[in-house]
């Protein structure tokens, strides 16, 4: 299983990380090699077989629906790169 | 002081043979004098410790010591300590201070126990030699020009050279246990959900599991009982009770049934590591344990499954590493995106952007079927082959890594690399519990023996590890130099 620089790129883009031009080979080369790698899980046939999602079988616990968080928001922000008002800052993104 | 057990150490602390300061302030100055050699600690809470040693001492004065009162360890980096940074060996998080405790921290603070500091790992837990660090490499005790294996290095070195009796460590694939094996110690990953991930950085949420780090299995046993336990926060902890992990450690282990994977005894294993393990078996046979050869038929299915599971979980995890509410953010963003890819593209390691552009990929548009439907209906093969085998046997019995612990930069390529962990990572895909001791030397360097159980057998793993342990010495053993 070969990828091609499109498509790393593409990946790339997907998963929102800036790869630099000189890197980009590298990835190539090191993301095609994993991919063959978990290219061996081809040669079972698990069609039968039912997905497992946890270990043990357990399905998500549920909760009862009632607030048991309390408001930490100057905590939290203070660990921010930039906030004001409350409010965390990202470059303007709507005109 | 620094040559005892911790188990030892607590009891000696009760007694008052001498203070938890003293005892902290020793731990703090072997952590001076060696970590510039180890590189084992990332941060080291020295006023902090000082401050709970004095505390604990009191509490002692008292008549009121708990089960660790005053026993200082370490944190591997990925648990989150309330109001000190917790960078997760990664220069995303290098400015993360958590603004709470990771249940993990919680309770061992409750238990008593001091901590003196944060150790190095491998950046977000990925990688097998602790050389992902955004801190740099953590040397073996051992010899320094080589690997203390990871992901939980630095907790592995710390423990290995006697800075501190115990730590914390998180294992997805093997990264307690093939450090454990590296640094010639005891580490234990106990069944999925019986430690809380509650405040313990997310790599791949259906395999993580916490556990301790000691020198031997009767201070594991000390340890997990202070940190396991159900967790309301955590969603997949396990609502059940928490047995007694001593209760049964000195029982007799005659007629114990133990299983002797043919795939892990075979080829691909070093010779001096093989031999080392045979020993180990034979001492089990002295002690009346009985040796069954068994077979895990998929297991050589376990490494590329790990590679489809452990890399999708990641991506999705690690999606929330923004730039806009925490850790790294790149300089000057010219836009939202620019924003988001600069921050992730120079804020992640290389190992972490190649698993999380795997993970990606294989949850993309098109290719979920046939990689990450598969890979769980693989996870479900190789989890039957440990049910059939525990049909037949109590323990599973091998060799934790398929060599000692090798040189720094020695495994460039990702893939050989990911080969480290052949016996350990379908133990995960299981979410069995699993251990490793050390068992002997192979050219100088520590080799692990692993013991596998079924759900939920941690005393009886421990019992096994314990009454080898009692016939044994290497897990005394200490690296010369830092006698």
């Amino acid at each position: 299983m070969s990828l091609s620089r499109d498509e790393v790129e593409r990946i790339a883009h997907l998963a929102r990380i800036r790869i630099d031009e000189a890197d980009i080979p590298g990835y190539v080369r090191n993301l095609s090699d994993i991919l063959d790698f978990v290219a061996q899980m081809n040669a079972v046939d698990a069609a039968n077989v039912s997905p497992m999602a946890h270990p043990l079988d357990e399905s998500q616990r549920l909760r009862d629906d009632v607030v048991t968080e309390t408001d930490q928001r100057e905590a939290f922000q203070a660990v921010a790169p930039q906030v004001e008002a409350g409010l965390y800052l990202v470059p303007k993104f709507v005109e | 002081m620094h040559q005892r057990s911790l188990a030892d150490l607590a009891a000696a602390l009760r007694r008052r043979e001498f203070s938890s300061e003293e005892l902290t302030r020793a731990c703090l100055g072997r952590i001076a004098r060696f970590n510039p050699r180890l590189n084992a600690f990332v941060t080291v809470t020295e006023e902090r410790a000082l401050g709970a040693a004095r505390a604990a001492d009191q509490r002692i004065k008292a008549g009121e010591a708990r089960a660790l009162e005053g026993v200082p360890i370490a944190h591997k980096d990925i648990f989150c300590t309330k109001g000190i940074r917790t960078s997760c060996g990664s220069r995303m998080l290098d400015n993360f201070i958590a603004p709470y405790d990771a249940t993990v921290v919680e309770k061992l603070e409750q238990a008593g126990a001091i901590m003196v500091g944060k150790t190095n790992m491998d950046e977000f837990a990925m990688g097998s030699s602790n050389e992902t660090s955004h801190y740099g490499p953590v040397c073996n005790p051992w010899d320094i020009s080589m690997v203390p294996g990871g992901s939980s290095g630095g907790s592995a070195a710390a423990v290995a050279a006697r800075l501190v009796p115990g730590a914390t460590g998180t294992d997805t694939g093997g990264s307690i246990r093939q450090p454990a094996a590296l640094c010639g110690i005891s580490g234990l990953k106990p069944t999925y959900g019986a430690v809380s991930r509650y405040g313990m950085i997310a790599f791949a949420s259906s395999l993580d599991q916490a556990g301790p780090f000691a020198v031997s299995a009767e201070d594991l046993a000390v340890m997990l009982q202070a940190m396991s336990g159900f967790d309301p926060r955590d969603s997949t902890s396990l609502d059940r009770p928490v047995p007694d992990y001593r209760a049964a450690l000195d029982d007799a282990i005659a007629g114990l049934r133990i299983g002797l994977p043919k795939e892990y005894l075979g080829e691909g294993l070093d010779a001096g590591v093989a031999k080392a393990v045979e020993e180990a078996i034979k001492v089990f046979e002295r002690l009346g344990a009985k040796p069954v050869e068994i077979s895990l038929p998929n297991s050589r299915l376990a490494v590329p499954t790990y590679y489809v599971v452990a890399p999708a979980e990641c991506s999705s995890n690690l999606a929330r590493y923004d730039g806009v509410r925490f850790g790294y953010r790149c300089a000057e963003p010219r836009d939202l995106r620019d924003l988001y890819e600069r921050s992730r593209g120079e804020g992640f390691g290389a190992e972490v952007k190649r698993r999380i552009l795997i993970g990606t990929y294989v949850l993309s548009s098109g290719y979920y079927d046939a990689y990450y439907l598969k890979a769980q209906r693989l996870r479900r093969l190789i989890s039957a082959d440990f049910a059939r085998a525990f049909g037949q046997v109590d323990v599973i019995l091998g060799p934790t890594s398929p060599s000692v612990a090798f040189k720094l930069g020695a495994k460039q390529d990702p893939l050989t690399m990911y080969l480290c962990d052949i016996y350990t990572i379908a133990v995960n895909l299981a979410g069995l519990p699993g251990m490793s001791i050390p068992c002997g030397f192979a050219g100088g360097l520590p080799v692990g023996l692993q013991l596998i159980g079924n759900y939920f057998t941690e005393p009886r793993l421990l019992n096994a590890a314990h009454r080898y342990q009692r016939e044994t010495d290497w897990h005394r053993r200490v690296p010369p130099g830092f006698e």
